[in-house]
């Protein structure tokens, strides 16, 4: 008897998560779609967004996202290559420097913010700008990527390290062209994480990118992301629950085209790789 | 049989050597990128740490409140919040977590269980500003309908739980599956009932991992801004109700960082490295609790 009510309330909690879930979702696709159009999706803002579109902050959030991954796919996959195929077995070095990664991603996003308003924006003189905010998410999500890419490596059958070292391969070469192509859905998952994890952040963007809602013209302008728009709506701005829901339908299809991009550009990539060896 | 590590085996070649040093460069310059976050915080909290300015560090804790138009800092009330915002979040989404594990696991088929960790990953994907939305226009009136103002501890507790659940979920799967299958086999031979099986065996053997992924929770939770500052209503007192507003660490630095000066601006900066300190002290903790339950495994 005991066994059936506990088998029930397990269930229940599984069917709660579900239930809420649903909930947020329809709320946001129901009240996005009821305010959403093409219009709103090319035109500026007007009347502090209460009407008018999204365009410029549609550009500024793209832009703000490809100084991020640019700075950190590059840097990340380095560091994730040298801890996990360079280092020494067991290295105190490497150790420690997994150690530090790990508590640099769980610091909150809004120490980021305060970090990059006070190195970026005013250390190095960079303002308030698109500039300064893709790099201060840019040291936000280097910590995961470089540990998602880094268990990824590790996971790497060590038969294809053999063949590497049989056929007399530098172990540089290994990496780029065996190694990392093995590695590719633990690195395209890395990926996709930063992506979602950028586009997501508003409390790191407030103090380092900024509020103006004008169409950028340069990375050194100041931009305001999408989800400091739907914040901003959400809680300054009278009457802009309804631009505040499609921004949020925007932003939530945004991250899933840029996953679903990531995963088929990444795909090909690293297959092109593997058979041009 | 192999004694040297195959992936150190490769011959030496100059290229990999360059690489090797420059990828070490990156390598450092990422770790020391906490360092480097460490300096610019203590250097703008300075005037406070120095104790040269209006505000001293003791003033932040035992001050009589937060009146930055007068010079008092005193941060209590927000820290207050912040923990009684995040323990009553891991009160609520632990046992949901662990429950959502344990559905995963043993009570459904191989087809539902997949469904469902795609739900809780989509969950974990959804943006916090977006949970905070739903909060203000659909929860905060709900409880609002019940107790006004609505925004209180109860609306930030209630959407911070739903915001951690999926990690405390995922994190707890993952422990459970490590658990050896001699353990779960032993407890059927005994003739267990299967809720007595999973509360008495299987859980406690997992109990390193949940709590790891609890204690990370809690860093996400403690340092989550956007969603808690849209829901808890903000205003400065110490939590003493569940339908009191409340406003937490995060959100007084995320609200009044646009004009603060000075003083002001460093007692922001010192809670911003309050909640630093604070996460790698569970990032440690973390850290502890799993390894020992690696060399529990291993024995």
């Amino acid at each position: 008897m005991s066994d059936r009510i506990f088998a029930l309330v397990v269930q229940a909690c599984a069917a709660l998560v579900v239930a809420i879930m649903i909930w947020v979702l329809a709320d946001v696709v129901i009240k996005g779609l009821a305010h959403i159009s093409w219009e709103f999706i090319f035109t500026e803002p007007q009347n502090a967004g209460r009407s008018g579109g999204i365009a410029p902050i549609l550009v500024s959030t793209l832009l703000i996202l490809l100084v991020a991954i640019i700075v950190a796919l590059p840097l990340g996959l380095a560091v994730a290559v040298w801890l996990s195929e360079f280092a020494r077995q067991g290295s105190h070095s490497a150790q420690q420097i997994g150690i530090t990664l790990d508590v640099l991603a769980g610091i909150p996003s809004i120490v980021y913010g305060l970090f990059g308003n006070a190195f970026f924006s005013l250390y190095l003189g960079l303002g308030f700008s698109i500039l300064s905010g893709g790099l201060t998410l840019a040291c936000m999500i280097l910590p995961v990527f470089i540990r998602t890419c880094q268990s990824g490596l590790n996971a790497v059958n060590n038969d294809w390290r053999r063949g590497a070292l049989a056929l007399g391969m530098s172990r540089a070469s290994a990496t780029w062209h065996i190694l990392l192509p093995a590695a590719s859905p633990a690195i395209i998952a890395g990926i996709i994480l930063g992506i979602g994890r950028a586009t997501a952040e508003t409390a790191a963007l407030i103090f380092t990118s900024g509020y103006v809602d004008r169409m950028p013209e340069s990375l050194l302008d100041s931009g305001r992301a999408l989800s400091v728009h739907i914040y901003d709506l959400s809680m300054n701005i009278t009457g802009g629950d309804g631009a505040a829901y499609a921004s949020a339908l925007v932003l939530i299809s945004l991250i899933i085209l840029l996953n679903t991009l990531a995963q088929t550009f990444f795909d090909r990539w690293f297959s092109k790789r593997i058979s041009t060896i | 049989m192999i004694k040297i590590p195959i992936r150190h085996r490769f011959p030496n070649h100059l290229l990999d050597a360059i690489i090797n040093i420059i990828f070490f460069v990156f390598a450092i310059s990422c770790a020391c990128l906490f360092l480097l976050i460490l300096l610019f915080l203590i250097k703008e909290t300075w005037p406070i740490l120095a104790g040269n300015d209006v505000v001293s560090l003791p003033s932040l804790f035992k001050s009589d409140g937060w009146y930055p138009l007068e010079g008092l800092f005193g941060l209590n009330p927000m820290i207050l919040a912040s923990l009684a915002v995040t323990l009553g979040a891991i009160i609520l989404a632990l046992p949901i977590g662990v429950a959502s594990a344990l559905f995963i696991q043993f009570y459904s088929s191989p087809k539902v269980a997949m469904f469902y960790r795609v739900l809780l990953n989509l969950l974990t994907g959804i943006p916090s500003v977006v949970f905070g939305l739903w909060g203000l226009t659909e929860l905060v009136p709900l409880i609002a309908s019940y107790q006004p103002p609505g925004a209180s501890l109860l609306a930030a507790i209630l959407v911070l739980s739903l915001m951690i659940t999926p990690t405390i979920a995922l994190t707890s799967t993952a422990a459970l599956s490590a658990v050896p299958t001699e353990i779960m086999l032993g407890a059927q031979a005994l003739g267990l009932s299967k809720k007595t099986q999973l509360l008495s065996v299987v859980v406690p053997a997992a109990k390193a991992g949940i709590i790891g992924g609890t204690l990370l929770a809690t860093a996400r939770a403690l340092g989550e801004t956007m969603a808690v500052m849209m829901v808890a209503g903000n205003v400065v007192q110490n939590p003493s109700g569940l339908f009191e507003p409340v406003r937490v660490l995060t959100a007084n630095i995320a609200l009044e960082m646009a004009y603060a000066m000075e003083g002001h601006r460093a007692s922001l900066f010192a809670s911003g490295l309050l909640l630093t300190l604070i996460v790698w002290l569970l990032v440690y903790l973390a850290q502890r609790v799993q390894q020992t339950s690696i060399r529990g495994i291993r024995s």
